[in-house]
């Protein structure tokens, strides 16, 4: 009995050495004990930083937004009540998008596919992959730029207008609509071309076998295959596109409503000016005319809404796809 | 031709089309820089190296260019950038420093540390935060962060040392450099992430079984077969903190003042310009050519550094390909 007793206080007794058990941190040096509460505080504020954002503009959302905001149009008013709704941003922000996607969706996935399946002469690839990095890695503010120049051209008049004095005008929905397809391209490239990557290369093979030539094979094997890839690159895409200020300042000449240029329906429209969530968030903080506060508090909340919506997206269906930590590939934080 | 095109097409046509296309992606992307670089060249032609120099500021200059009308005169170009340039330095390499210390304690968290329910958590945090649009970013610093600092932080006697010169208002480098933090965190943790997944296991293993705790072996063995991955992120998130305009146009402050580092932790309050935030600042002024051509001026500035890092993360990664590591 009394050995037996000994026994249990033997196995009881703290084992600070040897193999089988883990060791504790507070048996560990000070500097490993840092290090370990370095590493938990910082992800833990990340995750607080981004609560805090989110709780924040969920209760300035509650408090100032109406629906009758999203269906009115914004007008000029002393009082911020008095200044409307944000219909035609929301709009203006629908319009970029779809014709930003349309344009940058083909060249993306052609660009693609190029790299990933001929890729010759390699030096040109190689040209065409750096390139695609260099606009990846642009302030928008330089595009937005860019895109000034380019369509000041007398050659792109149609495309815009030409002002009083006889210079083009250059600042209208197509013009920045086009412009936002080049922020839209790295994240869509990216994102087809790791997934005609990741294909194995028997599936190629097996096509080749029954006798699709390599055009074949491409359209009717590798694309439905990277379907869920390129829908990942075109949301990311489209966060990109709903997100930028810099382009909307200076390509689409923010507009309090969205002017159509002319009368002609549709073409009319696209020649015209108007503005955006991020513009109108712009316009009526402190930064801009500063009006209207409220005003610029209820767009953030729509605009961070359409956000985290296209975030959700994304993990929906990047799922499949996503590496390790899903961050840089599908997640396309880079 | 539309008949044509819906046959199935040959190997050697949808080669040709598809090169084609891409290319016309990068010969868009070279007549960027081409166009950019024409337009900023009367600046750089006018001014030689005294460009960089410092000089009155930058509102005066831009009234003068404005002033000087469609046709300006060679002496309507002048200008002196320094202390927009002294403005980028001073919010992007805190702002790196600081983001760095952040994403690879958070980094180390999320690869090693976390458990899994709680990973699933902070990867879409981290996502999120890297997808928050700037002028929500500045929005949240104009009107929460600003006016915080502005009557809670800084003392009636710092504002009374600098009341003949600059009034401080909240707005100014300190919460330019906090928000940039959080904006440029993202892109380095999801770059270290990567980095640090791409490190075998084996090596950590190897450290734990010779007994040592788990933190020393990350630390010892995987953050130190990633760093060079790890400077590449930062370069890389010094390129982005370089470009952000809105943002730091809208908690700058807006004033022509070039922070004293001798102020102190005053100098944290006080406003400034970056080359960035001014292109968005002026954007009125674009009409007039001298402005406009300085303008694009700063933005070649941008694209050539961002070109600069880019090469240089590109070559400080190079060392990672000798031990199979590719990240």
């Amino acid at each position: 009995m009394s050995t037996l007793h000994h026994y249990e206080q033997a196995a009881r007794a703290p084992m600070l050495h040897g193999p089988g058990r883990r060791s504790s941190p507070l048996t560990w040096r000070w500097r490993d004990r840092l290090a370990l509460a370095m590493a938990w505080s910082a992800g833990i504020l990340l995750c607080l930083i981004a609560g805090a954002i989110v709780a924040y503009f969920f209760v300035r959302g509650v408090q100032y937004l109406r629906p009758s905001m999203l269906f009115s149009r914004p007008q000029t008013g002393q009082t911020q009540a008095g200044t409307g709704g944000f219909l035609d941003p929301i709009l203006g922000t629908a319009l970029l998008t779809l014709i930003g996607v349309l344009i940058a969706t083909p060249l993306a996935v052609a660009a693609a596919i190029w790299i990933a399946e001929y890729g010759r002469p390699s030096w040109l690839a190689r040209v065409v992959e750096t390139t695609i990095e260099i606009v990846a890695g642009t302030p928008d503010i330089l595009i937005a730029l860019f895109g000034l120049t380019v369509f000041q051209l007398r050659l792109l008049a149609p495309f815009s207008f030409i002002a009083e004095k006889g210079a083009v005008y250059g600042r209208s929905f197509i013009a920045a609509g086009i412009v936002m397809s080049l922020i839209a391209i790295p994240a869509i490239y990216t994102a087809s071309r790791d997934g005609l990557q990741a294909i194995p290369a028997h599936m190629r093979e097996a096509a080749y076998a029954l006798g699709k030539t390599r055009a074949a094979t491409i359209r009717r094997v590798l694309l439905p295959s990277v379907r869920s890839n390129i829908a990942t690159g075109v949301t990311l895409g489209i966060s990109r596109i709903i997100g930028d200020t810099a382009i909307i300042i200076f390509v689409l000449g923010v507009t309090l409503r969205n002017e159509a240029q002319n009368s002609v329906p549709i073409i009319g429209a696209l020649r015209g000016t108007g503005s955006t969530l991020t513009s109108y968030i712009y316009e009526n903080s402190p930064a801009g005319e500063g009006g209207a506060p409220q005003k610029a508090y209820a767009a953030a909340f729509v605009l961070l809404v359409f956000v985290m919506l296209l975030n959700l997206l994304v993990g929906r269906i990047g799922r499949s796809q996503a590496d390790t930590t899903g961050l840089t590939v599908a997640g396309a934080v880079v | 031709m539309l008949e044509r095109l819906r046959h199935p097409w040959s190997d050697r046509r949808a080669e040709l089309t598809l090169g084609a296309v891409s290319l016309t992606v990068g010969v868009i992307v070279v007549a960027m820089v081409v166009f950019v670089a024409i337009q900023a060249w009367p600046t750089f032609q006018h001014n030689g190296l005294s460009w960089l120099g410092s000089g009155k500021p930058f509102k005066e200059q831009a009234e003068a260019m404005q002033n000087a009308g469609p046709n300006p005169p060679a002496s309507a170009y002048y200008l002196r950038a320094w202390p927009l340039i002294w403005g980028t330095l001073i919010t992007t390499i805190p702002a790196v420093l600081l983001g760095l210390v952040i994403a690879v304690s958070s980094s180390i968290f999320i690869v090693e540390l976390a458990p899994a329910r709680l990973r699933r958590i902070v990867i879409p945090v981290i996502r999120l935060l890297a997808s928050v649009p700037s002028v929500v970013y500045g929005l949240i610093g104009i009107l929460v962060l600003v006016p915080f600092v502005g009557n809670d932080l800084i003392s009636p006697a710092e504002k009374e040392s600098l009341a003949n010169s600059v009034q401080l208002t909240g707005a100014g480098l300190g919460v330019a450099i906090v928000i940039l933090t959080v904006m440029i965190t993202p892109i380095m943790v999801a770059l270290t992430c990567e980095a640090l997944t791409a490190v075998p296991n084996s090596w950590r293993e190897g450290a734990v079984a010779l007994g040592v705790n788990p933190v020393r072996a990350v630390l010892a063995v995987t953050v130190r077969a990633a760093r060079p991955a790890i400077v590449a992120a930062a370069v890389l998130a010094t390129a982005r903190a370089l470009g952000e305009a809105v943002m730091i146009s809208m908690v700058s402050g807006g004033t022509d003042w070039a922070p004293r580092i001798s102020d102190g932790t005053t100098a944290l309050f006080e406003p400034f310009r970056s080359l960035a935030s001014t292109i968005v600042d002026f954007h009125d002024g674009i009409g007039a050519p001298a402005l406009k051509s300085s303008l694009y001026a700063f933005a070649l500035l941008m694209l050539v550094s961002g070109f600069v890092l880019s090469v240089c993360g590109y070559l400080i990664k190079l060392p990672l390909r000798k031990y199979q590591v590719r990240a």
